[in-house]
């Protein structure tokens, strides 16, 4: 009996080890972004593409930003709880439009020009929030995802939290739940917002 | 046969065909600047693709795999060194994206983990083996085991060859 208990422990040690490691999300990694500051940008606002919007304008406040675009399946599901989220007044949700034309893999974006690519953004992601809902306060367009490579985002939808400093305080990926909501994001908000 | 033959042949051909094609398609990026095409391989060889995890950055097809590769791209041009274009995307993606792991507290299980489950393993399979060995060296035969042995193998008919003689006509 004593024979088999060493192996038998190390054996259970060892599925323990394996199972903690299934039930992990291989899609989920950790950000080095956490805990710096949120990168500058200065993009154009999809309400009004002449006007420009950059974090630094929300310095002082806890704000969040949210990556999505029209083709994202996963921003679908995700949408309704960020509406619900908006109507909370929480917190003031800025929506990043990530390559809304160029991600789309239905589109040949290389036959475009620059100017037609940038007006079949602000359609399709004009259109896209007025059938499902606004939640953003506003919302930007990175139209060939290059703000979206400073902020390593790898998989739409992302969610980051900001905090007054301008520091990102967490990253999110995939869609936010009502879950991650009540669980994380609000009582981190509450917690950096005194 | 001749179509048996003549079928490998046609495989090698189709794929040889297959792969001239996708060089040709390639070849077109590399003739406009040799030694940044070559850097901008040997960078993203050694980066993984985040899309896909298991394939690297110079092998992937997903279109975060092209974007960054046009990044690095123009960071290449821009004069930087291959540290610093590292660097830029770990700042941003986090070690993960490095196939070789830095050493850190983190990654010392990574890095040490096998090498201790080796020397562990062959510990244990030593003391194990010593262990038999001394326990079978302490059971020699008694006396009477001594006896018993001998009169079977009597019975059998002398020496130990003998069955094998038994048995060798039957073939």
């Amino acid at each position: 009996m004593n024979r088999f208990l060493w192996p038998l422990i190390a054996f259970i040690a060892l599925v323990v080890l394996l199972a903690v490691g299934l039930g992990l999300n291989p899609r989920e990694v950790p950000s080095p972004l956490v805990g710096k500051p949120a990168p500058a940008f200065t993009l154009p606002r999809l309400d009004a593409p002449a006007k420009t919007f950059s974090p630094q304008e929300m310095l002082g406040r806890v704000w969040l930003l949210n990556v999505w675009a029209s083709w994202c399946v996963s921003c679908r599901h995700e949408h309704p709880v960020l509406v619900d989220l908006a109507r909370q007044h929480a917190v003031p949700l800025v929506g990043l439009n990530y390559k809304e034309v160029r991600g789309d893999a239905a589109i040949d974006a290389d036959k475009l020009s620059r100017d037609e690519e940038r007006q079949q953004v602000v359609e399709r992601a004009g259109a896209w929030l007025a059938r499902h809902g606004n939640p953003y306060t506003l919302s930007v367009l990175d139209i060939d995802g290059r703000v979206g490579i400073d902020y390593g985002v790898y998989g739409v939808p992302e969610t980051y939290v900001i905090d007054k400093a301008g520091i990102i305080r967490l990253k999110h990926i995939g869609p936010v739940t009502p879950e991650i909501v009540s669980g994380k994001l609000l009582p981190l908000i509450q917690e950096i917002s005194k | 046969m001749s179509l048996r033959r003549l079928l490998p042949a046609l495989l090698v051909g189709v794929t040889l065909l297959g792969s001239s094609a996708l060089s040709a398609g390639e070849a077109r990026s590399l003739a406009e600047d040799e030694a940044t095409e070559q850097r901008l391989v040997a960078i993203s060889s050694e980066l993984r693709c985040l899309v896909c995890q298991n394939e690297s950055l110079a092998g992937s097809q997903a279109e975060l795999a092209s974007d960054l590769r046009r990044e690095i791209r123009t960071l290449i041009r821009d004069g930087r060194s291959d540290r610093e274009i590292i660097d830029f995307m770990v700042s941003r993606y986090g070690d993960f994206v490095l196939y070789r792991p830095p050493l850190k507290a983190t990654t010392v299980l990574l890095w040490f983990g096998p090498g201790i489950l080796f020397v562990g393993g062959v510990a244990s399979l030593v003391l194990y083996l010593r262990r038999r060995n001394r326990a079978l060296g302490d059971s020699a035969l008694s006396a009477d085991e001594r006896a018993r042995a001998s009169a079977l193998l009597d019975a059998a008919g002398g020496p130990g060859s003998q069955p094998v003689t038994q048995q060798a006509p039957r073939e």
